[in-house]
């Protein structure tokens, strides 16, 4: 019972604890990041072993098959992440 | 009230040492069942809180970016579309961005190199991600070699480290001027590696997009919008890893559904019929039943999402993060801001614990409905 008691009450705070550090890691986060605003970047650096999953953004779905004919996609992170899901449409 | 308050107080507390003698069978239970709903609510917490980061850190992206394409893959843009692309009508100004990847033959990494005459501001120094500064042990001032396409050796003076709250953004960043990015590329004059459009009317980006394409066919704008969008789709459920966590954490549901639904031990059994024999009637039996699944279910289910909120803000997901960096050398050191909402937590919810309890009271109430001398001698 003080097992779950005590569950429940962390639990409970999981809530006003993501609030509270919301607030300031975001204000941190713009204050740090301040200086590469200039550099208008386009992506996360979440992945650098390939360049469509370190811009994934500006990659197409394509880009992991075009390193010779028949070549198949062989880095990690391009199983977990995906370029965006809509072709660019040009209206 | 009281009563039945009571009633429910003494079959949870029978429920409670009723599971304590069948300790090991209940801990292996609910540890397994813990590890489910861990794995799901890691997934859940990194994925939403990434998608929030993404939000807020890509609000300076460039609203719209103009590649070139050539036989299908990324070129350099001539300068001279920024010209032609700037005297279209909306368009409030266009900057040709230099920016390319270097792999350093020392550690295996792959750097991000952009030119930024401010940001690095005399030849020969740059700034550098803290991702770089941590995978070279390198502090301001220390020199970076690197090798430019001619076989020279360009060093690079550390004038900055960024700080490792940007690590998400710009650890494998270097930042150098647009002489030093040429010297080192070899990079042409009079082309860029894309060109980054501002529009001051969100409304006008399409017609603008649509301007540029039809001007320059052979050019690819991509929108802010497409950019943004890209990282909300990212870890799309219908695709990649992902699914093969929620395809494995739904199968071990139902294998819990499964040992549930068929039937229950002959010594489960066996308690049934002596609770009904000494005066339990079917609904009380069927109360315990579902006591012990509340128990179960509860206990993993706040313990794994208390356990997944720390292994995602607190420890940064390193079981995520091995599978996200693959090959990677440099890897981003980033602390997600928390994210917590009702829905995310009512989802879990009714993902886990409302079917494993419904799972848990159906045989039972199969086993309470028949006779007690049977039972007992099953």
């Amino acid at each position: 019972m003080v097992f779950t008691a005590v569950n429940l009450a962390l639990f409970s705070l999981l809530p006003l604890h993501a609030r509270i550090a919301q607030s300031t890691a975001d204000a941190e986060l713009i204050a740090q990041t301040a200086p590469l605003r200039r550099l208008q970047l386009t992506d996360l650096c979440l992945s650098s072993e390939a360049r469509y999953t370190r811009h994934l953004s500006l990659a197409d779905r394509h880009a992991p098959f075009q390193e010779h004919p028949l070549a198949l996609e062989h880095f990690p992170s391009g199983s977990l992440i995906l370029p965006t899901s809509q072709p660019h449409v040009i209206p | 009230m009281n009563i039945v308050f009571e009633r429910h107080l003494n079959i949870l507390d029978f429920t409670l040492s009723s599971l304590l003698r069948r300790k090991g069978k209940n801990l292996s239970l609910l540890t397994m069942y813990l590890m489910v709903i861990f794995m799901l609510a890691s997934l859940v917490f990194f994925v939403t809180a990434l998608k929030r980061e993404a939000a807020i850190l890509l609000r300076d992206a460039p609203d719209m970016v103009v590649q070139r394409l050539v036989a299908g893959r990324q070129d350099l843009v001539p300068t001279q579309y920024a010209d032609s692309i700037a005297s279209i009508r909306g368009v409030n100004g266009v900057r040709p961005r230099l920016w390319g990847y270097y792999y350093d033959g020392l550690n295996g990494a792959n750097y991000t190199i952009v030119a930024d005459d401010y940001m690095a501001s005399s030849p020969e120094s740059a700034v550098i991600g803290n991702g770089i500064a941590r995978s070279r042990s390198m502090v301001v001032g220390d020199l970076l070699p690197l090798i430019s396409y001619d076989k020279a050796p360009l060093m690079l003076q550390i004038r900055s480290i960024l700080p490792s709250e940007s690590d998400l953004m710009a650890a494998d960043l270097i930042v150098i001027t647009s002489e030093d990015f040429r010297t080192l590329f070899k990079f042409p004059t009079g082309l860029a590696t894309d060109l980054a459009v501002d529009v001051g009317n969100p409304k006008e980006l399409a017609t603008v997009a649509a301007k540029i394409a039809q001007q320059f066919p052979d050019s690819r704008p991509i929108l802010k919008s497409e950019i943004l969008r890209t990282y909300q789709a990212i870890f799309d459920w219908r695709g990649g890893m992902v699914v093969i966590i929620l395809a494995s954490a739904l199968l071990s549901f139902v294998i819990f559904a499964w040992d549930k639904a068929t039937g229950l031990s002959a010594e489960e059994r066996k308690e049934i019929g002596i609770l009904k024999s000494i005066g339990w009637s079917t609904s009380d039996v069927l109360l315990l039943k579902f006591w012990e699944g509340v128990v179960i279910s509860l206990t993993a289910f706040l313990l794994g999402v208390v356990l997944a909120y720390g292994h995602v803000f607190f420890l940064s997901a390193p079981l995520f993060a091995q599978a996200l960096k693959g090959w990677s050398v440099i890897y981003p050191d980033f602390r997600l801001s928390p994210n917590v909402d009702g829905y995310q937590l009512a989802v879990l919810f009714f993902l886990t614990v409302v079917p494993y309890t419904a799972a848990t009271v159906i045989p039972c109430w199969r086993a309470a409905t028949t006779d007690p001398d049977s039972a007992m001698r099953s």
